[in-house]
């Protein structure tokens, strides 16, 4: 079910808008004066994220431009069967998607993605640091990718619990302690992440995870420690499901993107609290699509220039709990835009809570993904 | 006699062309129209058109449908069959592999193949792709391609190092065109500079910057010819270079007169020359293959299957991954539909599935039987709403009526959303039981994410699909044969039973056929109420379509789910006719 919004900025408001739209001093994008689109259709995940990249840099880009008009498409959960659908018909009609690394390198592999040179696409960061180095090459994992957060894979738990006699949990084995912890679980319906931390659970050290992960053995050993949950387990597949679970008190523990569970708890103030042990890093960003007309990858091209900027990156960070993907962005962090509270303590990369952090081998999972995924859905299914 | 009968349908329809036609067929003599032409041939012409006018009627509809329905279906179910990808992107590792005996390792000249094939495919970015079919039938090959295409252009190095050692000539792209390319080609080559260079003097001289951009000059360069003598005399060459010239020219838009070739041109250039192939050769670089006729027995050697073995990923010796690429080498292949039905095709024939692995009939079985399940609830909670509805005063039935078909007109999504906070454990319906102390709290009925949940939720929302047509049948049954029924007699059951259900039967069968073929495939509710154990197989259609990317066998998967519907359908219409079905 495709849920479409157009958001048309008013040309009324624009015209008064513009002369307080300060330009920062911010060397001008290189397409400048090329003839551009006016429309773009932007591919995003909906929900509170896709909200922070309109208020942090959509909304203020349309103020400049007022002639440009927008169309959101929430497809990215699907932006990889839905690119290579349009490429075989041969009818481009998405002009910027927001997909997450792996997903960034899978379309960039087969062809689907732009191969772009960053620091013609991003500006240099305020003191002239070129944008590949602000980026990183941490960052920077396919050349297909603008990297605009990290976000991660963390859980949440409610502090409510009777069973629980007092006890919090505090690190990631207590997600398969059965006794201490007794209840109902969520977790996503593939095995990203799971395997590794089934694995970690089992004694393997996090250096070694994939090492084991690429055998018939170690792919049994992680399935068989997640048997021992299986049927305390209820399988999310979207990122609000594990939210809405653990309001309704449906699930004590479950995993998720660390920004929803950061806006249950600090926005809609639920009985929940954060697990940080063993977040699992990942990466969200933009890529264009292969075969844009001239004019419609010009229009992309500026928007990118402004939105992947050091402050819009930074202002991002006031609506949503994820890290900016340019180190320059990180001193620019302030305070929530509504909430008024400091964002720092609940970003992913904040050193409290990166302490014990996973990161996710996005490379490897590009090549195990469609041998795992299938095991893992023959596994679901059983 | 046969006459008065045979009018007997004029008598209703009037004088048609058809009736007539019947008329002029049954004639003894030849019958004549007015203007002599034979009355059947001029009733021809006249229903001819009188057809064509229907069709024009139609025609709008019937191209709509073809265009948006039928064709889109037939496309995608072909997917099902269809793979060409492994013939296409692999030609030369697919005919070496004919002479291959299936057991030991390929020999030399299938590695020299499969090197090609991949330099090719991974600088046009295809061989991830071939990786990803192949990883359907064999997991591990997806990986195995993607780090074969990181490496892959390495092969053949180890030449180009010694013939350019030989003759600097041979780094020269410059050398490679003389050899390589059509006379032809040259010349249409040099009028295209000219036409260039014109261009981009013109756009000096023009004043604004619109002006110089409106005589950009966009045309590409000619597309490469390879010449007759090269591929005759070096054909493995002749044939790596035209390719590597065209994705030099297609895909980096450069070209070959300025690129260095590929190291694995040296490598085939070896090939061919250590063959002893090239002998005849009289082109301008004559002298230059000469030389290297007579350095290469000298060269230092470098197996390519060594290569793939030591440098490359020792699985290339894994029999088994050669036995998939053979057994899916044909453009047309079964293994989709094998694979949807738990099977696998490998070099040895058809085989099992690992059981970890198979998941398709339990699927097939487990939708059939959870739509029975929920068909039989459909008509177990149906019957009697619509029983009720046709025997009440019209006005309280319409009320009731109404409370039938407010649901049925909910947005679906809302509906299913309502029965998750219903049945989970923290729900209402829980939380009723635990108050009314049914049950005790901790053990918490599960009555979502499984078979239970996908069969609530979705009796709810295909119930409509029941009373509706059970209704609109028990409407037209006179209540006094039921009356007439028990004046003679028979009680209560009795009429119902012998006298008013038999008469309901049609409605009973367009609601079984309307809410099993609809719950077959569903997908929505299962997805979003079943959990892991109460979904269908339209689930892992969706799941093939939008995540794994397996279009063929999603394909596989609806045509199975297409004809295991006709075939239920035709089941019926044997035993109970379709023309006992009544929607109303």
């Amino acid at each position: 079910m495709k849920l479409r919004s157009i958001m048309m900025s008013s040309a009324a408001f624009a015209v008064a808008a513009t002369g307080a739209f300060a330009q920062d001093d911010m060397p001008e994008s290189p397409v400048a004066g090329e003839p551009m689109a006016d429309e773009m259709t932007i591919v995003s995940w909906g929900g509170a994220y896709q909200d922070s990249q309109l208020k942090a840099y959509v909304e203020p880009y349309l103020e400049a431009n007022p002639d440009v008009s927008v169309t959101w498409d929430e497809s990215s959960a699907e932006a990889v069967a839905g690119m290579r659908a349009q490429a075989e018909a041969n009818n481009i009609s998405w002009d910027l998607v927001d997909v997450t690394a792996a997903d960034a390198m899978r379309l960039c592999d087969e062809g689907l993605a732009m191969e772009v040179d960053i620091d013609e696409i991003a500006a240099p960061a305020p003191d002239g640091t070129p944008a590949s180095e602000d980026f990183g090459e941490d960052m920077l994992v396919s050349d297909c990718f603008i990297p605009q957060i990290a976000y991660s894979y963390t859980f949440g738990y409610r502090n409510d619990v009777e069973e629980w006699g007092g006890e919090t949990p505090s690190e990631i084995c207590d997600v398969f302690d059965l006794e201490t912890f007794p209840g109902q679980r969520s977790l996503e319906r593939r095995p990203h992440n799971n395997m590794e931390w089934a694995l970690i659970c089992d004694g393997v050290a996090q250096e070694d995870v994939y090492d084991v992960l690429e055998t018939e053995e170690g792919q049994q050993r992680a399935f068989d420690k997640l048997d021992t949950i299986k049927d305390q387990t209820v399988w999310w597949t979207s990122g609000a499901d594990t939210p809405q679970l653990l309001a309704d008190g449906e699930v004590v523990f479950g995993s998720t993107y660390n920004g929803r569970l950061f806006s249950l708890i600090a926005e809609q103030d639920q009985p929940v609290e954060m697990m940080w042990d063993t977040q699992s890093y990942d990466l969200d960003g933009w890529i264009i699509p292969e075969g844009l007309e001239e004019e419609d990858l010009n229009r992309v091209k500026d928007f990118l220039w402004f939105a992947t900027d050091t402050q819009r990156l930074a202002d991002q960070a006031k609506y949503i709990s994820y890290g900016p993907a340019r180190d320059s962005s990180a001193p620019l962090v302030g305070q929530h835009a509504e909430l008024g509270i400091e964002m720092a303590p609940h970003m992913p990369t904040n050193p409290d809570n990166a302490s014990n952090a996973f990161v996710q081998n996005y490379l490897w999972w590009a090549d195990y993904r469609d041998d795992l995924d299938a095991k893992f859905q023959a596994w679901l299914a059983q | 006699m046969a006459r008065s009968s045979a009018t007997a349908p004029d008598a209703f329809t009037g004088a048609t062309p058809d009736n007539a036609m019947r008329d002029a067929d049954r004639a003894e003599a030849a019958m004549v129209a007015a203007d002599g032409t034979p009355l059947k041939r001029s009733l021809n012409r006249a229903l001819r058109a009188q057809k064509l006018r229907a069709l024009a009627l139609i025609a709008p509809l019937l191209i709509f449908v073809l265009v948006t329905f039928v064709a889109p279906i037939a496309d995608m179910l072909f997917r099902s069959v269809e793979n060409d990808i492994i013939s296409e992107n692999l030609p030369r590792t697919v005919q070496a592999l004919d002479n291959w005996n299936g057991e030991d390792l390929p020999d030399e000249e299938v590695f020299r193949a499969l090197g090609a094939d991949l330099v090719i495919a991974s600088e046009l970015r295809n061989h991830t792709r071939i990786g990803s079919r192949l990883n359907y039938e064999m997991t591990g090959i997806s990986s195995l391609f993607r780090q074969t295409g990181r490496d892959v252009d390495d092969i053949g190095e180890i030449y180009a190092d010694q013939f350019i050692a030989l003759d600097e000539a041979w780094e020269e792209p410059s050398t490679w065109m003389t050899l390589m390319a059509a006379d032809r080609w040259i010349e249409d080559r040099e009028g295209w500079l000219r036409d260039a260079a014109e261009a981009e003097a013109a756009q000096d001289a023009a004043e604004t910057r619109e002006e110089a951009r409106a005589l950009d000059f966009d045309t590409p360069e000619p597309a490469f010819r390879i010449s007759d003598l090269a591929s005759e005399a070096l054909p493995r060459t002749a044939s790596i270079y035209s390719e590597f010239a065209r994705v030099i020219q297609t895909e980096d838009e450069d070209s070959p007169a300025e690129e260095d070739p590929w190291n694995i041109v040296y490598q085939a250039l070896y090939e061919d020359l250590s063959a002893g192939r090239g002998e005849g050769y009289e082109g301008e670089a004559a002298a230059l293959i000469a030389a290297a006729r007579e350095a290469v027995p000298q060269f230092e050697e470098r197996s390519v299957r060594d290569f793939f073995l030591e440098e490359i990923d020792e699985d290339w010796a894994d029999t088994q991954i050669w036995g998939t690429i053979e057994a899916f080498s044909d453009p047309y292949t079964a293994g989709y539909f094998l694979t949807a039905a738990d099977l696998r095709l490998t070099a040895n024939g058809i085989e099992a599935q690992p059981e970890g692995e198979q998941i398709y009939l339990m699927l097939f079985q487990r939708t059939l039987f959870m739509s029975l399940a929920i068909m039989f609830s459909c008509i177990a909670l149906g019957y009697p709403i619509a029983f009720l509805l046709s025997n009440l005063p019209m006005r309280t039935s319409n009320l009731l009526l109404i409370l039938v078909l407010l649901p049925f007109w909910t947005s679906l999504l809302v509906r299913t959303s309502a029965w998750k906070v219903l049945l989970q454990q923290q729900g209402v319906i829980n939380d009723i039981l635990v108050w009314l102390g049914v049950i005790s709290d901790t053990a918490r009925l599960a009555l979502i994410n499984n078979q239970t949940g996908t069969i609530i939720a979705m009796t709810h929302i295909l119930l409509p699909f029941m009373i509706l047509p059970l209704y609109s049948v028990m409407k037209t049954i006179p209540p006094h044969y039921v009356r007439a029924a028990k004046s003679l007699g028979a009680t209560n059951w009795t009429a119902f039973w012998r006298v008013y259900f038999p008469q309901s039967v049609p409605g009973i069968g367009a609601g079984c056929i309307l809410v099993f073929i609809l719950s077959i495939g569903y997908y929505i509710t299962p997805e979003l109420v079943g959990g892991t154990t109460g979904t269908f197989i339209s689930n892992r259609i969706a799941y093939h379509i939008s995540t794994s990317l397996n279009w063929g066998l999603a394909a596989a998967l609806g045509t199975i789910l297409l004809v295991v519907v006709l075939v239920l359908y035709y089941l019926y219409d044997r035993l109970v006719g379709i023309d006992n079905v009544s929607l109303g």
